[in-house]
């Protein structure tokens, strides 16, 4: 009892000093170690409850770490890292292209162990850039809101399901607001590359006047409440978790292709504690192994056939190819084509 | 150095010479293959660098007088496939950054043109391999300079061209171990024809000056023809004083018959005791020289017909018999009993039978020589599984301690023996003929008491 006391204590009295930062945070927590002594400051996109069992369990076979955890925007993420120089030692992001860039443009670390060596050579870039986790992007359907409607399989199919049916799906489409999600750009820049149909149904959600989202939790709490019949591109691993106690609710992969997220993990250049940094990575390179880290978290671990699997699981691909929609011109007009689109 | 090649051995001077080419080679081919795979690896950066640039080219556009791109996907994934290389790029018109990485630089190039031109410069601290491509982009009623600059670091290329350096490395050190090994194969089958001349020249007996016959290679035909001429003016040379030794001797000998029969006339007449004491001395000195050449003679003869070595079957029984009846009247003399064992059977061997005779009587000669009066000799003929054993057994004074191999050899006598006519040719005589008949000669002394047991043994095959 002494001790837990002591802890809290310890705890409240950590957050006090931890520097206050420059770019906008959303949440901080501090997790302290049985022992403590050495400090691992994470800066993530991924929410506190989703990563706290991911943290409590590296902290059981690494009983030293006092681990501060700071969750903010991937943009955010990107910005704390690359122009503020924030001191952070291990960057963890969905956002795969700011991630990507960052190692591109020389603000990641090198990490190499035998247990990010047998990560599939898809999962990684440059022994800087890992991938623990990959998530697919569906499609969340209001089963009452379908009623007798045939749930679409394909974009095609989707679309003349939107543009048969103005009256019922008028104002309740979601999808992500990619101007301001990251994670939303990165998932419409690739469909865009993906299929042609993605800028029709574009526009089709904009003549529906398609809600926008910041967060995929958002627009699955819409869905489920009603407010949505359907919102597309939602992360699958969040509609998972959150799907479990809801009903009338549905997870749609579509059959042309799911286009599938790494959630990434990097050490900045610049990083205090790096080696703790890489036992956390190796740690992430194989949580889906050892632990029910997957089932706690809801989220699914890297899977060496994801690549067999083909034709419908399209893995976002790290690489020099991410950063061409981040590049200043190709954003903006891919993001005045889009805003035409959708906003009409 | 030259000296050292002078007197090391052929085979050897074979290997280094080629092994130090195939060192060679291997280096030059491993510097080859590296500069050559490093060149296209090379190549292969630079030709995705020209192509992203291209596609960026392609993809440019004017738009309310400002120069715009669409950076197509593929220009910059490409850079990915081959390497996890950074990728960097700019796009300049007039001077004004369109995108891209601001600082950039972008590189100097000596000649305007359309085609893509390459540098290695730095860049965020890493080496880059920079494409420039110029383009012109009409705009409104001008025509706007655009530089499309498209960077990438060379990790992958070091990478790559490490591979090849262990590879080429690896073939080159496998090449060299391969050429030494059959380098040492070679030298070995360039010398094997010396090696056989010189074994068959070594194999030879003393006394074997033929030709040599053994097939050469072209380079050793005036070495063998030297060789073969040398023996042969050798081996005329030796039949020449040979010759001349027999001619002496028998010039020698007869004369002194004709002195020794004088001799032996006059002492018969004589009668003061001190002038036939004298003329005996003289007899047994003009008997000791009779005798030299006698056996000077034989062993010219013996030298001859071993050189010449006929064999024809020879019955060693009736070859003992028939001498024993031979030496019986000098034997009698002394009174010396000739003891003769024989077996009824025949023990026939292949050889030269007025050698074999040649060798047998000068032992039982000897025998009968060194024995005192009244003695008795024994000779045996005994067959053994692998061969024959002539024997003559005496009782005389044996040979002392002497050395076997001493008293084989020319004009040498036992230690014990000055008293009795000898020319030290006998034993000589006997070891030659032994010698080319494949037997062997050995001195014991006689197991019975006093005296000398020589055994001439014959090996059958």
């Amino acid at each position: 009892m002494r001790h837990f006391i002591l802890q809290t204590v310890l705890a409240v009295f950590l957050i006090g000093i931890v520097p206050s930062f420059a770019f906008e945070i959303e949440e901080q927590k501090a997790y302290d170690g049985l022992t403590g002594g050495r400090q691992l400051a994470i800066l993530s996109t991924a929410d506190v409850d989703v990563f706290e069992p991911i943290i409590r369990a590296f902290q059981i076979q690494n009983p030293k770490v006092d681990i501060t955890y700071v969750t903010s925007g991937s943009t955010n993420v990107m910005k704390a890292i690359y122009e503020e120089a924030a001191q952070f030692d291990l960057v963890i992001s969905s956002a795969m292209d700011l991630q990507t860039k960052l190692a591109n443009d020389g603000f990641a670390m090198e990490h190499t162990s035998e247990k990010v060596a047998s990560l599939p050579v898809w999962a990684k870039w440059r022994n800087q850039i890992f991938g623990f986790t990959q998530e697919p992007a569906v499609m969340v359907i209001s089963e009452s809101a379908f009623g007798d409607l045939e749930v679409p399989r394909t974009r095609q199919e989707l679309i003349e399901l939107l543009r048969d049916n103005p009256e019922t799906f008028k104002g309740k489409v979601g999808t992500y607001d990619v101007r301001s999600s990251g994670l939303g750009y990165l998932f419409a820049t690739q469909d865009s590359r993906n299929t042609e149909s993605f800028w029709r149904l574009t526009e089709v959600m904009g003549r529906l006047d398609a809600q926008l989202y910041c967060c995929s939790g958002g627009m699955i709490a819409d869905v489920a409440s009603g407010k949505l019949a359907l919102a597309y591109n939602v992360l699958g691993s969040y509609a998972e978790s959150q799907l479990a106690g809801t009903d009338g609710l549905r997870i749609v992969p579509l059959d042309d292709f799911v286009g599938v997220m790494l959630r990434t993990a990097l050490i900045p250049k610049g990083a205090k504690n790096s080696s703790d940094a890489g036992k956390m990575i190796d740690f992430l390179a194989e949580f889906g192994a050892n632990t029910n880290l997957p089932a706690l978290t809801g989220l699914p671990p890297i899977s060496e056939n994801a690549e067999e699997l083909g034709t419908v699981l399209r893995p976002i691909k790290l690489g020099p190819g991410l950063l061409v929609f981040l590049d200043k011109q190709r954003r903006e007009t891919f993001l005045r084509s889009w805003t035409s689109s959708i906003k009409q | 150095m030259i000296r050292f090649f002078s007197t090391s051995s052929i085979r050897r001077r074979l290997v280094i010479q080629l092994s130090v080419m195939a060192a060679l080679l291997s280096i030059v081919f491993f510097l080859v293959v590296r500069t050559v795979a490093e060149q296209a690896a090379a190549d292969t950066q630079d030709n995705i660098l020209s192509a992203s640039a291209t596609s960026i080219a392609d993809a440019l556009y004017s738009e309310r007088g400002m120069v715009r791109v669409e950076l197509p996907y593929s220009a910059l994934s490409m850079l990915g496939t081959i390497s996890e290389d950074r990728v960097f790029y700019r796009i300049v018109a007039d001077g004004e950054t369109v995108t891209g990485y601001d600082d950039l630089q972008v590189p100097k190039t000596s000649r305007r043109g359309r085609g893509s031109q390459f540098a290695t410069s730095q860049y965020r601290g890493e080496e880059v391999r920079v494409v420039s491509l110029a383009r012109v982009v009409s705009n409104g009623d001008r025509g706007a300079d655009v530089r499309i600059i498209v960077a990438q670091t060379r990790r992958g290329l070091a990478a790559i061209s490490s591979q090849i350096t262990t590879t080429a490395m690896a073939v080159a050190i496998g090449f060299f171990l391969m050429a030494t090994a059959l380098s040492v194969l070679a030298a070995q089958s360039a010398v094997a024809p010396l090696k056989r001349l010189a074994l068959s020249v070594t194999r030879r007996g003393p006394k074997d000056l033929r030709a040599v016959v053994t097939k050469t290679p072209g380079e050793l035909v005036p070495l063998v023809d030297a060789l073969n001429n040398f023996m042969l003016r050798l081996r005329a040379s030796l039949t020449r004083s040979e010759e001349f030794i027999a001619e002496a001797a028998h010039r020698v000998r007869t004369p002194l018959a004709t002195v020794r029969t004088q001799a032996e006339v006059v002492h018969r007449q004589m009668e003061k005791p001190e002038n036939r004491k004298a003329l005996r001395e003289m007899i047994r000195a003009v008997d000791e020289s009779s005798r030299s050449a006698g056996q000077l003679l034989d062993h010219a003869m013996v030298t001859f017909r071993t050189d010449q070595l006929e064999k024809v079957e020879v019955d060693l029984v009736e070859l003992a018999a028939d001498l024993c009846e031979r030496l019986q009247p000098t034997a009698e003399l002394k009174d010396i009993d000739i003891q003769k064992h024989l077996p009824n059977a025949k023990a026939t061997i292949l050889g030269d039978p007025i050698l074999l005779q040649n060798a047998a009587r000068n032992v039982l000669d000897n025998a009968i020589k060194y024995s005192s009066a009244e003695s008795s000799i024994e000779v045996r003929v005994i067959q053994k599984s692998d061969g024959i054993e002539l024997k003559v057994i005496d009782q005389g004074r044996g040979f002392g301690d002497a050395d076997l191999r001493k008293l084989t050899g020319r004009f040498s006598r036992g230690n014990n023996v000055d008293d009795v006519v000898g020319s030290g040719l006998g034993l000589t005589i006997v070891d030659e003929v032994l010698r080319v008949h494949n037997g062997t000669l050995s001195i014991e002394p006689n197991e019975k008491g006093e005296g000398a047991c020589v055994t001439l043994f014959f090996k059958q095959s």
